[in-house]
């Protein structure tokens, strides 16, 4: 199983800045291990952010993106006190989801 | 005659000023900077936690009342107390070895398989993850160590002997690298250990992220590399030279706040 993401997310002057780190090994499909054999692709294909139930961001992710991604962005809203959701899924058909409240 | 002087003086000139302008291109704090704010140190942070609270081992015990110098289970502010004297041990131990060996007491796992295993494996690699919580836990508190205990005090000794001496095909020691200021390899700066500020930059910044190989280093990890990379013997894991180097640097930064865990490029 996926390990846990780490979601701060603050609320200031009506606009709410998430920040998430997440824990994945993001390998490309393009290296080799000691052996010479091609570590097999696997890697975050979609991320999506809910503020409540309303979905505030969702994103395509791709093998160019590093190992343990880190992503922040702002949406306009949110009070102290909501929740916030993010889940992700991999090529594997893994997936993960983490809530937090906006501090 | 003096026309040739003085070309030759504007050359040196030249050359004098040339790293200084390069070096204030490779300023990499704002990169550091941004980095810190999500520093992936925080995973292994987390499952250093729950390693901590986890009953594991032949004893099936927990590392809750692990002692690591501030009394049985107190993580705050510990680690920027370590290495120091421990009687129960009968030696002087850094954080790693601290760990080790209350995996062993604790919980049975011997200390055998962490010494002879690799680093980002295995129990080494859970070792890891306990000193990223552990250093949390003294995140921005000043660099103490008690030099005033002779163990201590011998191990610093030690360890500053071992940063002049020289060994290897090279014929490097810690201090050819680590005692002018501005120097580099590459464009990682490297910290003057001779002084106070450089040290705690050196001791107070490791463990850390590395970004580019995504991997989390110990300072044992660091400091075997370093050993590595002066093409010398490598050292045991946990061994006294090592800690002896980390008394040393930690010692000689004494009172300066550390910035665990570090985030590097």
């Amino acid at each position: 199983m996926a390990s846990p993401m780490r979601i701060r997310a603050a609320a200031k002057d009506g606009v709410t800045e998430v920040r998430v780190l997440m824990s994945h090994v993001m390998e490309t499909g393009q290296r080799k291990d000691s052996a010479g054999e091609v570590i097999p692709a696997h890697f975050i294909t979609e991320l999506t952010a809910k503020h409540n139930d309303k979905l505030v961001l969702s994103a395509e992710f791709g093998p160019s993106v590093s190992t343990n991604p880190y992503l922040a962005f702002k949406f306009k809203g949110g009070e102290k006190g909501d929740k916030i959701t993010v889940s992700w899924v991999d090529n594997k058909g893994d997936s993960r989801t983490d809530e937090a409240q906006i501090a | 005659m003096r026309k040739r002087i003085k070309a030759v003086a504007v050359c040196v000139g030249i050359a004098l000023t040339a790293p200084a302008s390069a070096q204030e291109e490779l300023n990499f704090d704002a990169y550091r900077e941004m980095l810190a704010d999500g520093n992936p140190a925080e995973l292994y942070e987390m499952e250093g936690e729950e390693l901590w609270r986890t009953a594991r081992g032949p004893n099936n015990a927990t590392l809750e009342q692990c002692d690591l110098g501030l009394g049985a289970g107190v993580v705050a502010g510990a680690a920027a107390q370590l290495p120091r004297y421990f009687e129960d041990a009968g030696r002087v131990q850094d954080i790693e070895t601290r760990l080790m060996y209350c995996m062993e007491t604790l919980q049975g796992i011997p200390s055998k398989e962490i010494i002879d295993g690799k680093f980002l494996q295995g129990e080494r690699a859970k070792l890891a993850a306990l000193v990223a919580y552990v250093v949390t836990h003294s995140k921005g508190e000043k660099i103490a160590i008690d030099l005033s205990h002779p163990k201590v005090k011998e191990m610093y000794e030690l360890g500053e002997r071992t940063f002049y001496y020289r060994l290897g095909v090279m014929d490097f020691s810690c201090a050819s690298c680590h005692s002018q200021d501005g120097k580099r390899i590459r464009a990682t700066q490297l910290p003057n250990i001779t002084t106070r500020e450089g040290a705690a930059e050196g001791w107070g910044s490791w463990p850390a992220y590395r970004v580019s190989s995504s991997q989390f280093w110990t300072m044992q990890h660091r400091l075997w590399d370093c050993f590595r990379q002066q093409r010398a013997a490598e050292p045991i894991f946990g061994s006294d030279v090592i800690i002896a180097l980390s008394t040393f640097m930690a010692g000689k930064g004494n009172g300066i706040e550390a910035k665990w865990p570090g985030v590097k490029r």
